[in-house]
């Protein structure tokens, strides 16, 4: 393994604070355990050619969150992809306050911590915030990462009157939640109606006699 | 740091009390630092004798139930913007009550220490909460709104509401002429010659204390009794009748009657020791009732064209709109509405009638179904109808059949034109289906009660609803007493009448909840109909039916018979009869506001009291429902 190891580099100070968060072993109480969910927009799919236009992120702790400790940014961006303007309606040089990549990313370090991160087809964002990550020379994310896309599922498991599909989207569980719908395609929007997703989704697993994290992520 | 959340917090609690009157900048301060939390079903919020927490909450999803320690019962339900947990905080002690997610909940955790300062600078805040503690009340929308503390809005609806059932306010002239005591006879004719009026008020010292009328001239005046030249005093009649405004023409009429007087005077508290604001005579009376009921009865009986009554029926809809706005018992509304429907109907019949070649060639009846056999239709909705008609002999039957259905034709087209549409499952007399003679109608009876397929059932429940529009009433009673007959001899036609008062499922989970409608275009609408009216309707009937109760119709009527008859289930009986009155009173209301039928409710445009009020009746909805599974123990329900 050694053998292929990058040459180590000279990592930036809130790298190694984030990295050394890690060393700690987290709580067997699943109550005590912090979330973050979390959402990101971007100028399209591609990992290569798309960037992250903002990143929104809700903490929550005990089943609470704190309004006061979310977490809103938007990116300056070189490329801008005007087939997606209508979807999260965030213009080139719209009226927000933009910071750089690299300072975003070390926001969001500083924000989210050892947390869990959960995000609704989680693979895409945390795919999106590692390449961006990549760019700017640092490793990959190191939380441990929940998908309420995948998770959901195993709510339905016991239903054989239904075949879970395969896929389902942010609207379908809101539309099974109750949740509004309000801010949509925000980015912390979305990472709210995620947030009360996945507390509904745990609250219906919780009844399972297996249930742990472990049990999540398997 | 204002962000997307706390708006959405800011947007919600900005609805409901007291943060509904807080200035936009400390409603803003105060949603940043508002804790989201969530709470599975039956999860403690807080126990008896627990700590403080730092903040107190407003149900934002879901219900919460608060418990008494001592005596184990729930005393209150939170439901969506109601707030709890804030009088420990205030009063500095430790929980008193248990407070538990009675479903699933997301809670607004609203820190006390923002709170407070707000509250401090914010009169009305600190009063609300007074009056909440002091009341003991800390969701005054419990308990029948006993408390009512807050809002302005409710208790103004209180006073408002007329004492007498009865009707429109009367408009009295405000141009008020008056002269004082002494004023001599002469120069009060004169005044009342150049002003052309009828009537003096004779006041002293600003307040009213008699009027004159060309009455005292002609019999105190003119006959000799006092010369011209004598005061005033000594012929005004006195001492006035006074009302306070807002007096009903029902109100007026009554006190002219009863004191023998053509004028009242009305001052502005009411008594004789307040200044006069105007006088209403026997005239001004007479003219408010041009579109009074028996007006109205009598302009449609007057006419002998159709489209006239269809001009007729728009005063008609003025007439309703004026009763809910003056919040007069839906009993009484509907009544005088069904009363004005009626004869609507009749003269349409009449009118039909003149139509034909010949007069009718036997006795018939024109039945109402539905909604309308029921009187409870305050708008126009479909037509449901049928016609029977004598038995004749057999060689006769074709052509007396023909004869009604042509004559049916005419109706139901004169209906349609009046504004009944035309039923879209043609359940009209104009139907060979459903213009029959007795015989026909009996075997077609039988038929439906000993063979109670789904359809069968859905046709008894619209039928067994039938009242008399026009014509022959004994045909009718013919009719129901084969009914009951034939009922006694199938009793499992019962069953499954009950069974099918049962598929419309019940609006709510418990307690709240509404049942939305998952698509379409009524999609995020409550479909009052179908999911609050019908089961009341449907349990009504098969109740009644049981009963062998016939002539009576109309829902609630049925629920207060019902109450009557079973006397241990009175209470449930008569909330039931309530819950019928109070959706009526909302779908008219829903209805006119959105010039549709009233079925569909947008939730988002109900306040917080209408959704009280409906979930209220969902009680009463849910409790007939199990009473009916098991009197009539039906066993498939909800399929």
């Amino acid at each position: 393994m050694g053998l292929f190891k990058r040459t180590p580099k000279i990592l930036p100070d809130y790298w190694k604070t984030y990295e050394n968060l890690f060393k700690d072993a987290k709580s067997k109480n699943f109550n005590e355990l912090t979330f973050v969910v979390l959402d990101t927009e971007t100028t399209g799919f591609s990992f290569e050619d798309d960037r992250i236009l903002s990143i929104g992120a809700v903490k929550i702790k005990n089943e609470t969150i704190s309004v006061q400790e979310v977490f809103e940014i938007y990116l300056k961006q070189e490329k801008f992809n005007k087939d997606t303007v209508h979807v999260h309606g965030l213009l080139k040089n719209g009226n927000r306050k933009c910071i750089s990549e690299i300072l975003a990313l070390e926001q969001f370090l500083d924000y989210v911590g050892n947390a869990i991160i959960v995000a609704h087809h989680a693979g895409f964002d945390i795919g999106m915030l590692n390449r961006a990550l990549e760019r700017h020379g640092l490793p990959k994310l190191k939380n441990t990462v929940l998908d309420t896309g995948i998770i959901y599922k195993k709510t339905l498991i016991k239903s054989y009157l239904l075949q879970p599909k395969s896929n389902y989207t942010l609207d379908e569980l809101a539309e099974k939640f109750s949740i509004s719908r309000k801010d949509r395609h925000t980015a912390l929007g979305d990472a709210y109606i995620t947030a009360i997703a996945f507390l509904k989704i745990i609250s219906r697993l919780k009844e399972k006699k297996n249930f742990s994290l472990k049990y999540l992520l398997r | 740091m204002k962000n997307l959340i706390s708006e959405r917090v800011a947007d919600f609690i900005k609805n409901f009390p007291p943060f509904n009157i807080l200035d936009s900048k400390s409603l803003h301060a105060l949603s940043e630092e508002v804790l989201i939390v969530y709470k599975e079903k039956n999860s403690v919020i807080f126990s008896v004798d627990e700590n403080q927490h730092s903040h107190f909450y407003l149900v934002h999803k879901g219900a919460v139930s608060l418990t008494n320690r001592s005596s184990s019962n729930i005393i209150d339900y939170c439901d969506e913007g109601d707030i709890f947990g804030l009088r420990p905080l205030f009063a500095n002690e430790n929980y008193k009550l248990e407070a538990r997610a009675h479903e699933e909940c997301i809670l607004y955790g609203i820190p006390i220490d923002i709170f407070k300062p707000i509250a401090k600078q914010n009169d009305q805040v600190t009063i609300f909460l007074m009056e909440s503690f002091a009341s003991n009340t800390r969701n005054p929308y419990a308990k029948n709104q006993k408390g009512q503390l807050y809002d302005n809005e409710v208790e103004e609806k209180v006073t408002k509401e007329v004492v007498l059932p009865d009707l429109q306010l009367a408009s009295y002239s405000k141009k008020l002429v008056s002269c004082s005591t002494r004023t001599t006879i002469k120069k009060a004719a004169d005044i009342m010659s150049k002003k052309k009026i009828g009537s003096l008020l004779v006041t002293s010292k600003d307040l009213p204390v008699g009027i004159i009328t060309d009455k005292d001239f002609r019999n105190k005046v003119i006959s000799g009794e006092q010369p011209i030249t004598a005061s005033v005093k000594s012929i005004m009649t006195t001492p006035v009748i006074t009302y306070p405004k807002n007096l009903t023409i029902t109100q007026a009429q009554m006190a002219m009657m009863k004191s023998n007087i053509s004028h009242l005077v009305i001052t502005e508290d009411g008594t004789p020791n307040s200044p006069a604001l105007g006088i209403l005579s026997k005239h001004d009376v007479m003219v408010s009732l041009g579109d009074n009921p028996a007006v109205l009865v009598k302009a449609i009986k007057r006419t002998s064209r159709i489209k006239k009554i269809k001009q007729i029926r728009k005063s008609v809809m003025v007439l309703l709109t004026g009763y809910l706005e003056q919040n007069i018992p839906l009993g009484l509304i509907a009544k005088i509405i069904s009363e004005l429907n009626d004869t609507c109907i009749k003269q349409v019949i009449e009118i039909s009638i003149a139509k034909m070649d010949t007069p009718p060639p036997v006795k018939f009846a024109w039945l109402a179904l539905g909604s309308q056999g029921r009187s409870e239709q305050l708008l126009h909705t479909d037509q449901d109808n049928a016609l029977v008609f004598e038995d004749v002999p057999e060689e006769d039957l074709p052509k007396t059949t023909t004869y009604f259905l042509k004559l049916s034709k005419h109706i139901t087209k004169g209906l349609n034109i009046i504004g009944y549409e035309y039923c879209p499952a043609d359940m009209m007399a104009s139907n060979p289906k459903w213009c029959l003679s007795l015989q026909e109608w009996k075997n077609k009876l039988s038929y439906w009660i000993s063979n109670p397929g789904p359809n069968e059932v859905l046709m008894s429940s619209i039928f067994f609803d039938y009242s008399l529009a026009f014509g022959e009433r004994s045909l009718l009673d013919n009719m129901s007493d084969h009914i009951f007959k034939t009922v006694e001899k199938y009793p499992i036609f019962l069953v499954h009448l009950a069974n099918g008062a049962l598929q419309s499922p019940s609006p709510t989970g418990f307690f709240r909840q509404f049942v939305v409608e998952q698509d379409g275009q009524h999609k995020d609408s409550f479909d009052l109909k179908s999911r609050a009216l019908r089961p009341l309707i449907d349990a009504a009937r098969v109740l009644i039916l049981s009963h062998s109760v016939k002539a009576i119709s109309n829902t609630w009527e049925r629920y207060e018979k019902l109450a009557e008859l079973e006397p241990n289930n009175q209470e449930l009986y008569l909330a039931c009869s309530y819950a019928t009155k109070a959706l009526l009173k909302f779908r008219t209301r829903q209805g006119l506001a959105n010039h549709d039928s009233g079925r569909f409710i947008k939730l988002d445009q109900l306040s917080k009291q209408e959704k009280m009020k409906l979930k209220r009746t969902f009680n009463a909805i849910k409790e007939i429902q199990e009473l009916i599974t098991l009197r009539f123990k039906v066993t498939s329900i909800l399929g």
